[in-house]
């Protein structure tokens, strides 16, 4: 803000006291309360996609029970990182598409596909009006026998994979999947793969805790667990030492 | 109506002499030519039952539907003109979907029902608009339990136990005075409505029709939904048969 331009918070015997402040709004631009990450992998029988339950305002973990793994319709669950109340924005508008489409009555369902294209176009067209919603949405499920399991970025990005995961899982969470996922894993395996991802997040990401919620995707239906607690085991020695390979000053 | 022709029914913002508007009258005129529409309050939801009549062999078996749903927890059936009755819910719609952005909970019946039934009237304050040939029999399920309710072309709309229109609203009335409403399921609703309908039509003079059916009750989890393929099969058999045995009574 330069000059006399006006602008929000100045003196009440300003002449442009109670004048909005010029530009474009920013606040909508920034997260406040936010999700950290989502995991999901293809398995035997369909998806599995986990993700904790903090909601952290900045840095600060603010809310530990903020479910981020929803369904939506039949087939297909949407699991959220990022701000909290764009996700809950974000819910609402695929709560009407899929009130439409229920409407039609055409005895048909929208699949896992035709939702993640939907949300594509929702996530781009918000960052083009410079106002995204800030999340990076997991969407997957399973429809005619096809699993599915994509992402959609604040941006727009979109992509399917086998595994996939947002934010800081992309760097922790995927190269154990590359090294450990495979494509005929059991329920029980896949299971155990998420948790031990998301035990690895939880020590390595400071907005992880390890109250996590697992959903069961396959064609009978979806099944999104009650939030548990994750095993931790604080003995390794690197654990011990934290500061043992990083000499500093004090 | 022996005024007609005399100039008072050239516009809906015209009285005849007698205190009548004559273009509501003939919108109520376009309905009682159009097949019989039937909807009944069980004891555990509503019931709407349609006798749709098929214009040509050709059509395609479930098309030109009159029975609409209008959000999860409200349905339609329209008797009259099939195009006017889709106007009106899709007005039902939006004000279904607005109640609901706007409040962030389902829009009540009877809200739902004076908001239609103010737009339809709207039609009738206008000398440029003409009024709708249809009336919307209105059925939802909400905190206050199913409710059924029925908009006409004159804006006026009532609560109803039972209801009837279309060519043979009086046998039907007649026919729904009989039941014991507060006593009976939807099951068994279903089975008395298609009862109805089979006995009010008239096979020697009427084109030939298909039995459209809805249902809100319990057992479709409180929502708006067809009756189910094999439960209609059988009301329809049930219907013939009770038919036959009348005509053989005769």
């Amino acid at each position: 803000m330069t000059g006399k331009q006006p602008y929000v918070g100045q003196a009440l015997d300003s002449p442009h006291a109670f004048t909005l402040a010029p530009g474009p709004t920013k606040h909508t631009q920034y997260p406040y309360v936010t999700g950290t990450s989502v995991l999901g992998i293809k398995y035997k029988d369909g998806v599995l996609i986990a993700a904790d339950t903090a909601g952290s305002y900045g840095s600060t973990v603010r809310y530990k029970s903020v479910e981020r793994l929803k369904t939506c319709g039949k087939h297909c669950l949407i699991g959220a990182s990022g701000e909290i109340s764009d996700f809950q924005q974000i819910l609402s508008y695929v709560d009407k598409l899929i009130l439409n489409d229920y409407m039609w009555d055409d005895g048909n369902n929208l699949s896992p596909r035709d939702i993640h294209n939907y949300l594509t176009r929702i996530m781009y067209n918000k960052r083009n009006s410079f106002d995204p919603l800030w999340n990076t949405l997991v969407i997957g499920g399973v429809k005619n026998g096809e699993k599915y399991l994509g992402v959609v970025t604040m941006i727009g990005v979109h992509y399917e994979d086998n595994h996939v995961a947002s934010g800081f899982g992309n760097h922790l969470a995927r190269p154990i999947f590359r090294d450990e996922w495979h494509e005929n894993m059991t329920l029980e395996e896949g299971i155990q793969l998420l948790e031990k991802a998301l035990t690895v997040l939880f020590y390595r990401d400071r907005s992880a805790i390890n109250k996590v919620q697992v959903a069961n995707i396959t064609a009978e239906g979806i099944n999104i667990s009650e939030p548990y607690a994750l095993k931790t085991n604080w003995d390794y020695k690197a654990f011990k030492n934290p500061t043992a390979g990083a000499v500093g000053s004090w | 109506m022996s005024s007609i022709g005399t100039g008072y029914d050239l516009s809906v913002t015209t009285f005849s002499p007698d205190g009548r508007v004559f273009q509501i009258e003939y919108a109520t005129k376009a309905i009682d030519n159009s097949g019989t529409v039937v909807g009944i309050k069980c004891k555990d939801g509503v019931v709407m039952g349609v006798e749709k009549l098929i214009a040509s062999k050709m059509l395609l078996e479930g098309s030109n539907r009159r029975i609409h749903s209008v959000d999860r927890h409200a349905g339609m059936a329209i008797a009259g003109l099939a195009a006017d009755g889709r106007q009106i819910v899709a007005r039902a719609r939006a004000e279904a979907a607005n109640y609901l952005t706007f409040y962030g909970e389902q829009i009540p019946t009877e809200e739902l029902c004076n908001r239609v039934a103010y737009y339809v009237h709207l039609c009738t304050l206008y000398w440029w608009l003409r009024p709708y040939g249809s009336a919307a029999i209105l059925a939802g399920y909400d905190r206050d339990g199913p409710q059924l309710y029925m908009i006409e072309p004159s804006g006026v709309a009532y609560r109803y136990f039972g209801a009837a229109v279309g060519k043979g609203r009086q046998a039907a009335k007649t026919e729904i005075e009989k039941l014991k409403l507060d006593q009976m399921t939807c099951r068994e609703g279903v089975i008395a409505v298609a009862k109805i309908i089979y006995s009010v039509h008239d096979e020697a003079k009427d084109k030939a029709f298909e039995l459209e059916m809805s249902w809100i009750c319990d057992e479709s989890n409180r929502e708006h939904q067809r009756v189910p393929a094999d439960l209609l099969a059988e009301a329809k058999a049930i219907a013939k048969a009770a038919q036959e045995e009348d005509m053989d009574a005769d």
